[in-house]
């Protein structure tokens, strides 16, 4: 919006034959937009366009009674030329040929600038497209800031365009990544994820910590006798901890769970200052993996937010969601492959049980509580 | 207790509960998602009402229909229809003007009539320097059209060319009503260290103004005024004076709002924005108010409030920098990317409350060296605003 506001109309007549007002408009709405998703899949296409009921009714009369409403019944008595308007200004085409469009059905979606008109559509296409060519000119001619936001997803990946007057023809080469390279792809992402979020790593750690220790009373600890017990146990909290988050994250992207991020990002906090103060302040039994369980859950929900924010292409999902899984598992089998030779072999010295695990627990957890903080008050500190 | 300790119960009991918060946070459906209505009577849209401006909008679209190539029809047209997206706050109606317009739109010599439009169109969509080219144009081979040089002074003032911005209200002397150019003039010397004798210029002037729109323009402009010489309760008083003329004027409003804020009176603030979200600044201002006062409604407002910021970048715009700035700012309370935005919006505007944006997103970040353009600026053009001043303040300690 243009902050300094311009003289009004009525100063009009004191300008003598310059008519116009100075009206310098502020815009404190969103400029007129549609939003086109296509899914190509072989050689078809889906294809969902969103397009604003404000806007149509600058081409169609959709308000049958003129009492400044549209409502349902206004717009489905109008179904007919509200689908062959859209579709007589979008083209496809798949290298170069003509993809026949189809519409399906209309509903309506709500944005943030008000209701939509939802046109559901396909094109079926002779060849599966290399080259997949979208010519879109809806309302350019009676708005030229009209932009189509289109969204083109082929399996592979997904790429976002913006149309408008002087681009009305663009071109979108197919992805190159096929299933091999997209599950390699995946695999890396999930062990980036594990050592690009430090509040993961400080949760392992904390978890790993004792486990080369046996508890001795209250506060007091003993060097495990023999590596074997020791790989157990981190065994049974890794597998435990991958199992619990496999599953939520899978949940979640298949959105059938969800979490608000506030409440995970600050769960994930809270579950490592819980493991780091145990280690220190034991209240918890000595049956890590089931402490490791329970908060997996919870890491699920964060590594979901991470996969969802990379723009998830929908197909070969379960191909990702493995693949990322696999690639937190190598990244966490990494950090126990570093930690527990060396922790085993300093277990016995007092660096290790007194500073490693009783400063090293502290510090964690002081750290994630600032996190906690943070994440559950939305503060920076 | 069973096969269960102590912990193993306490861990199953944590992982019930975060499997039952899921399911009760359970997204019925994402915002976007399409559905189909059950009652052909349910109300989708409501279309701007039909008043005497949208009437005369129809006559003039009819007749260009009949007539596209017709010049004086086009420019009448393309009038009517900024005039409702400034009435309106809606840039929709802009990109109607500048359909009405096509003909000359992109001819290498449009017509002096389709120049200062399009300069009109331009600025509202921050191509300051496009709306500068055609002005520039104007005043070269039209000199006397005084529209041209009093919307040149507006935008220059806008990019902070203060000295400039005056120059071009000089003409206006000869080629309009004094008012007018007492308003012009007044205007630019009200930011350049000024802005008392700029008040009593313009109050002076306002017993000569008897239409009620100009009077109210007045009446905002003096109200700002006064708040940048820190007499909050004249402001106030000017402020609910001019609504009081016009309850539409939603520039007033958030002005007034912001004023409020400022004061730490977001209750009073709160009803004021009520009922006017579909307008993006004055939903800022209610959910600031709102974050101010812990309203249930924050939630929900600022989620709204996001998706339009998110709307916008998405067709590429940036005309809503800095008041995302001030979104991310105070609502988000993440002062870095603030301080992005707020610097990228300096760039392209300079109106007090860019710099005061900036200087705040500055003062958060605890980053006095990303502000030293905006001191800079401060310190050149000797603006009064006690607010803006307390900013570059802890900047400079900082430093």
């Amino acid at each position: 919006m243009r902050w300094r506001r311009s003289p009004p109309r009525a100063i009009l007549p004191l300008l003598v034959a310059a008519v116009l007002s100075f009206a310098l408009p502020a815009s404190a709405h969103k400029s007129s937009d549609s939003y086109l998703t296509l899914v190509v899949t072989g050689t078809h296409i889906d294809g969902r366009w969103d397009i604003a009921l404000r806007d149509l009714a600058n081409a169609i009369d959709l308000d049958a009674d003129g009492n400044g409403a549209i409502t349902w019944a206004e717009l489905r008595a109008r179904e007919g030329d509200v689908t062959s308007y859209a579709m007589s200004h979008l083209g496809l085409a798949a290298d170069g040929v003509q993809c026949p469009l189809t519409p399906h059905r209309l509903r309506v979606a709500s944005h943030s600038d008000g209701t939509y008109a939802a046109l559901d559509f396909d094109a079926a296409c002779l060849a599966s497209p290399h080259a997949l060519g979208v010519a879109y000119w809806l309302f350019f001619d009676i708005d030229p800031q009209h932009r189509g936001i289109v969204r083109i997803d082929d399996g592979a990946g997904t790429r976002t365009a913006i149309f408008s007057p002087r681009d009305r023809q663009q071109t979108f080469e197919r992805s190159a990544l096929r299933p091999m390279h997209q599950l390699g792809e995946a695999i890396r992402l999930g062990v980036e994820h594990i050592f690009a979020g430090i509040d993961h790593l400080c949760f392992l750690v904390a978890l790993l910590l004792p486990s080369v220790l046996v508890r001795r009373g209250r506060t007091g600890w003993s060097p495990v006798s023999r590596l074997r017990p020791a790989l157990v146990d981190v065994l049974k909290i890794v597998t435990a901890f991958t199992l619990a988050h496999s599953i939520t994250l899978t949940l979640s992207v298949l959105e059938v769970l969800h979490l608000p991020s506030r409440l995970v990002e600050s769960g994930i906090a809270a579950s490592v200052v819980v493991v780091a103060v145990n280690n220190v302040f034991p209240v918890l039994a000595e049956d890590r993996w089931a402490a490791a369980f329970a908060l997996g859950l919870l890491h699920g929900f964060g590594f979901s937010a991470t996969l969802m924010d990379l723009g998830l292409p929908r197909q070969n999902l379960a191909l990702t969601l493995f693949g990322f899984n696999v690639g937190v598992e190598i990244g966490q089998m990494c950090v126990v492959a570093a930690f527990v030779p060396l922790a085993y072999l300093a277990r016995r010295t007092w660096l290790y049980q007194r500073v490693c695990l009783v400063g090293g627990s502290l510090a964690i957890a002081g750290v994630a509580g600032l996190w906690l903080v943070e994440r559950a008050f939305g503060v920076k500190l | 207790m069973g096969f269960l300790n102590r912990t193993q119960a306490i861990f199953a009991a944590t992982a019930a509960l975060v499997l039952v918060g899921a399911l009760v946070f359970r997204p019925s459906a994402r915002a976007n998602d399409p559905r189909l209505p059950s009652d052909g009577a349910e109300v989708l849209e409501r279309l701007p009402p039909r008043d005497r401006a949208e009437q005369a909008r129809g006559e003039a679209r009819k007749a260009l229909a009949a007539r596209p190539d017709d010049l004086q029809t086009a420019v009448w047209l393309a009038r009517l229809d900024i005039e409702a997206s400034r009435k309106r706050a809606d840039p929709r109606y802009l990109g109607q003007a500048q359909a009405a317009l096509a003909p000359w739109w992109d001819s290498p010599s449009p017509p002096e009539q389709v120049l200062v439009l399009r300069a009109t169109i331009r600025q509202s969509l921050h191509d300051f320097d496009g709306a500068l080219a055609d002005l520039d144009r104007v005043i070269v081979q039209a000199p006397t059209d005084a529209q041209a040089w009093i919307t040149r002074s507006v935008v220059l003032s806008v990019r902070g060319r203060y000295v400039e911005a005056k120059a071009s209200c000089e003409p206006v002397q000869r080629l309009a009503p004094s008012i007018v150019f007492t308003i012009c003039d007044a205007s630019v010397d009200a930011l350049t260290g000024h802005a008392s004798a700029a008040f009593d210029r313009i109050q002076q002037s306002l017993q000569a103004v008897t239409t009620l729109e100009m009077r109210e323009w007045a009446l905002s402009t003096l109200a700002e005024i006064a708040g940048r010489l820190g007499r909050n309760d004249d402001s106030a008083l000017l402020f609910r004076q001019a609504l009081a003329l016009d309850a539409d004027d939603a520039y007033a409003r958030a002005a007034y709002a912001d004023l409020l804020l400022d004061e730490g009176r977001p209750k009073e603030a709160a009803p004021l924005l009520a009922g006017r979200t579909d307008n993006d600044n004055l939903l800022l201002r209610l959910v600031l108010a709102e974050s101010a006062l812990g309203d249930s409604s924050l939630d929900a407002h600022a989620e709204l409030l996001a998706a339009r910021y998110d709307g916008s970048r998405l067709r590429g715009d940036t005309v809503h920098r800095r008041e995302e700035a001030r979104f991310v700012l105070g609502v988000k309370h993440d002062a870095r990317a603030a301080l992005r935005l707020a610097r990228a919006n300096w760039d392209v505007q300079r109106e007090p409350w860019d710099l005061r944006v900036f200087l705040a997103a500055a003062v958060a970040a605890k980053d006095a060296a990303a502000a030293t353009p905006a001191l800079t600026f401060l310190d050149d053009s000797h603006l009064e605003d006690p607010r803006i001043h307390a900013l570059a303040q802890s900047l400079r300690a900082m430093r």
